[in-house]
């Protein structure tokens, strides 16, 4: 028992959805989708704060200039956001052209269930 | 016809071959059209730059061929949008030469095979300039200078339906198109029988990417799409895939900011109301699109501008200390590529795998790095002789850092060649752009011939 009882209520975004992913949009924007399987995940995932566009700004570490889109997409029970590249993709130095590696740091995003 | 049928069994053609078991199920549904997309710009601005596909030549041919024995077996039009990964006029030429290839092969025909061209010329773009046009830049980008157009190599226009439509007009058979919307390739079909834009328009969105709009994943399997007044249908022809409300609401997120608007030449397709339904286990209708016809005609610009001709060098460091401090391991190297180069003329690029190779400054976990690094060591420069030592000196170097408190004084790096290897030029994406055009057809001229 950890005695605070809040700790149990404690999920990585990982353990809740069913997609993480990264992917270039365009030449100059990395996009990333967060994918639920059911309505009341992606409910309580919103509900809980865990995902805003301050919070992901502040996990890569950018400047909120450059978070173009910030949407949740009730259809496919997803949240999705969009920034721009420092520079576009396969400039010389981008260690990822396609931009399908950068979803790892969302996973272990730490989602507060009980909120 | 109340319905048409466009399947679609690969998003990339060429990339990776097509799965010929679920393409064949697709066939024998009874299509109306077969199309594909085969451009893409996710593959970094080198081929086209460089005018090259990054596809393997074997694997383009075995997707059109396999696409053409079906299409001439059923009597039904073939659609290819943005040739050989680029669409630049070299791939037009290279698959158009293909189709004609295959059809001999096979004696195949008599058919009517249609191309058309998207490759801009620079001198196009700075009459545009100087004429008062600007050239206004997208994701944010500033107007285009004519010093970045001077510094472009290649420029593609983005086509519309309009080419395929015309060549549909003129009774092809066979289109082979040049860079050109994915969306296009297949609304075009569905526009040449009058059906809507909106639902013509999203039958390409859908369809462009094959089977990534199906589930469980798995790429390069058909898809079937059919066209309504009303709606559109998608259905997974592989029998282990479906198309579900998730997996096509999901696809409609797919490598784009917004999952609800689509620009083409001409307008923008709108799906902030598209509603989802399960209309059998394996297919999914969509209803509620919506088309914004465009007030100006505006053509994407894509352009790859060179850097400088490359060769890559590979390091491993294993001494904590030494990946403690690699950061003044890189700087020693530059330094002495500074000392027998000079301060500019060419570059150096470190990507430091086991710390952030993959995400740079991305990266929330750059301050921990693993046990060991592997660095890759991008050389340019102008010549490639030049690139060469560039690359050599920013690598080599590396074994010579002099670090105070290093316990390893016979070297520094661990190399596993003793040589750096040669690479495609360096490119930069240099046109991400929109250009004002009066006829939607001005900037793609069509061509027809009679094959068998």
């Amino acid at each position: 028992m950890n005695g605070t009882g809040e700790a149990n209520s404690i999920r990585r975004l990982a353990e809740l959805a069913k997609t993480i992913r990264s992917k270039n949009a365009g030449t100059d924007k990395i996009t990333f989708d967060i994918i639920f399987r059911e309505r009341e995940t992606y409910e309580m995932v919103k509900r809980s704060g865990a995902l805003t566009p301050e919070r992901v700004c502040a996990l890569y570490g950018i400047d909120p200039a450059r978070l173009t889109d910030f949407v949740a997409f009730d259809p496919a029970f997803a949240i999705k956001f969009t920034f721009l590249r420092k520079e576009p993709s396969g400039s010389p130095g981008d260690g990822d052209i396609f931009g399908a590696q950068q979803y790892a740091p969302l996973l272990d995003v730490e989602v507060d269930i009980g909120a | 016809m109340d319905s048409l049928k466009i399947i679609c069994p690969n998003g990339h053609l060429g990339f990776a071959p097509l799965k010929p078991a679920s393409f064949h199920i697709g066939v024998d549904a009874g299509p109306d059209y077969i199309a594909a997309d085969s451009g893409s710009d996710d593959i970094g601005p080198t081929p086209l730059g460089n005018d090259t596909s990054c596809s393997p030549r074997d694997w383009q041919e075995h997707d059109l061929e396999v696409m053409l024995l079906a299409s001439r077996k059923l009597g039904v039009p073939m659609i290819i949008g943005s040739a050989g990964d680029t669409g630049t006029n070299s791939r037009v030429d290279l698959f158009v030469g293909m189709i004609r290839a295959i059809a001999a092969r096979h004696r195949l025909g008599p058919f009517r095979l249609g191309w058309f061209y998207s490759e801009l010329d620079r001198e196009v773009v700075r009459a545009k300039i100087r004429g008062g046009s600007p050239i206004l830049g997208l994701d944010g980008r500033p107007e285009l200078t004519e010093a970045q157009l001077d510094g472009t190599a290649r420029i593609v226009a983005m086509a519309g339906v309009h080419p395929f439509r015309r060549l549909l007009e003129q009774g092809c058979d066979v289109i082979i198109g040049g860079r050109s919307s994915d969306s296009a390739i297949f609304a075009a079909a569905a526009l040449h029988h009058g059906f809507p834009e909106a639902q013509a328009y999203y039958l390409g969105k859908v369809l462009e990417c094959a089977s990534f709009c199906a589930e469980p994943y798995g790429g390069k399997e058909t898809v079937m799409g059919e066209i309504t007044a009303t709606h559109v249908d998608v259905t997974a022809m592989h029998p282990g895939q479906r198309c579900t409300v998730a997996s096509v609401a999901g696809h409609a997120m797919y490598e784009r900011s917004s999952p609800f608007s689509e620009y083409v030449l001409g307008g923008m397709l709108d799906m902030t109301n598209c509603h989802y339904s399960q209309l059998t286990e394996r297919t999914a209708r969509i209803t509620g699109m919506r088309f914004e016809p465009a007030r100006q005609l505006r053509v994407k610009l894509e352009g790859a501008g060179k850097v400088g001709e490359r060769f890559v060098g590979i390091a491993g460091i294993r001494d904590p200390y030494t990946i403690a401090n690699i950061d003044r391991v890189i700087e020693w190297a530059r330094e002495q590529t500074r000392e027998r180069f000079g301060p500019d003329g060419w570059s150096l690029h470190y990507s430091v795998y086991g710390r952030n190779g993959v995400m740079g400054d991305l990266d929330p976990m750059r301050h921990r790095p693993g046990h060991e690094l592997c660095v890759v060591v991008q050389g340019i420069a102008p010549t490639r002789e030049m690139a060469e030592e560039v690359a050599m000196t920013g690598t080599r170097q590396m074994f010579y850092a002099r670090l105070p408190d290093v316990k390893g004084t016979a070297g520094g790096a661990a190399f596993p060649l003793d040589e750096v290897l040669p690479a495609s030029p360096a490119f930069r994406w240099t046109l991400n752009h929109t250009m004002a055009v009066d006829d939607p057809m001005e900037l793609f001229p069509v061509h027809t011939d009679r094959v068998g």
